[in-house]
């Protein structure tokens, strides 16, 4: 039995190189990716960072490939609410250009089975890509709710 | 028919800037829909056992079925059956639900494609293929006023084995 992955392809109406410099921006992603931050210098085998500044936690990485505006993939390794103790996790960007659009297809893979964090990303990835096509295409940014429901929680805990 | 004997074979979230309603309406109308659905015209009685159609420009129905549930905006259930030969005598019937929760200020819609019988991963590639460039568009549509136009293969590994099986395909 393979091991449990996620994947996703969405298209967005923008560029191979537009797509990969959003996805790489540190500034751009605190943008569409509702106040978290990738941080990294991008060079293979060097650090990688999402920031979740909302909650003040991160996730960790490595740089695996870095080949712009085609492959994009890192390590993923969520350093909270207990998924630290699940080994790190690979994700693989692939942007191929369409006559108008880009298909942009993301391979979240390497969980073992019963992985947390394969639940949390599940729900967490369409809504960044959603947010993300959002902001290339109509200049909006989507918000995501349950970071209002886990305030609420920690504001009445 | 029994709709818990459908279990979900293709599942599909996005977030889309607008209103339940407005998607709701886009799901359901042929104004909406030819734009952004390969110019397929949506007829929808919206009332459990009302008849859905989804007509090609030539006039002829691609797809025909009937709708199951039907809570606007929030849920519709339809039978979803694209009119091959024998297709559903083979495959069985296939159900799609759609799905719309607010979202903060969006909406998260969730396409689920649903089978009452294990069906081959070949097959289900035509829906894998299919959604998320359907629902793109729409997305797009709705936040931009331009749908996507997605020049897409056909989706040869679904149609080879669908005519293994005996289905007529064109």
């Amino acid at each position: 039995m393979s091991k449990p992955e996620f994947v996703y392809v969405i298209y967005i109406a923008s560029t191979p190189e537009k797509i990969f410099k959003a996805l790489t921006d540190a500034n751009m992603s605190e943008q569409y990716w509702d106040g978290n931050r990738v941080v990294s210098d991008w060079k293979i085998g060097g650090p990688f960072a999402l920031e979740l500044k909302r909650q003040d936690k991160h996730v960790t990485g490595k740089v695996l490939e870095f080949d712009p505006p085609r492959r994009l993939a890192y390590t993923f390794h969520p350093r909270h609410d207990g998924m630290e103790a699940e080994p790190p996790s690979r994700v693989t960007f692939e942007l191929e250009q369409q006559k108008d659009q880009v298909r942009l297809t993301i391979v979240h893979d390497g969980f073992e089975p019963g992985s947390r964090a394969l639940e949390g990303i599940s729900r967490g990835w369409p809504f960044v890509l959603s947010s993300l096509k959002s902001y290339l295409e109509a200049g909006k940014v989507l918000h995501a709710p349950w970071y209002d429901t886990e305030s609420a929680q920690r504001g009445a805990a | 028919m029994n709709i818990d004997k459908f279990k979900p074979a293709i599942v599909y979230a996005i977030y889309i800037a607008s209103t339940p309603e407005k998607v709701w309406e886009a799901l359901t109308t042929a104004e909406f829909s030819k734009k952004y659905f390969s110019a397929l015209a949506v007829e929808a009685e919206l009332k459990v056992g009302g008849a859905f159609i989804a007509r090609a420009p030539d006039g002829s129905v691609h797809i025909s079925g009937e709708v199951i549930e039907c809570n606007p905006p929030r849920r519709l259930t339809i039978t979803w059956n694209v009119n091959w030969p024998a297709l559903v005598e083979k495959l069985g019937v296939t159900l799609v639900t759609y799905e719309i929760e607010p979202a903060g200020d969006a909406v998260r819609l969730t396409l689920t494609q649903a089978h009452d019988r294990p069906i081959d991963d070949d097959i289900l590639s035509g829906g894998r293929q299919g959604w998320p460039a359907i629902l793109s568009s729409l997305k797009s549509l709705l936040e931009t006023g331009q749908a996507l136009v997605i020049k897409m293969a056909p989706p040869q590994r679904m149609l080879e084995a669908l005519k293994r099986l005996g289905i007529g395909t064109p």
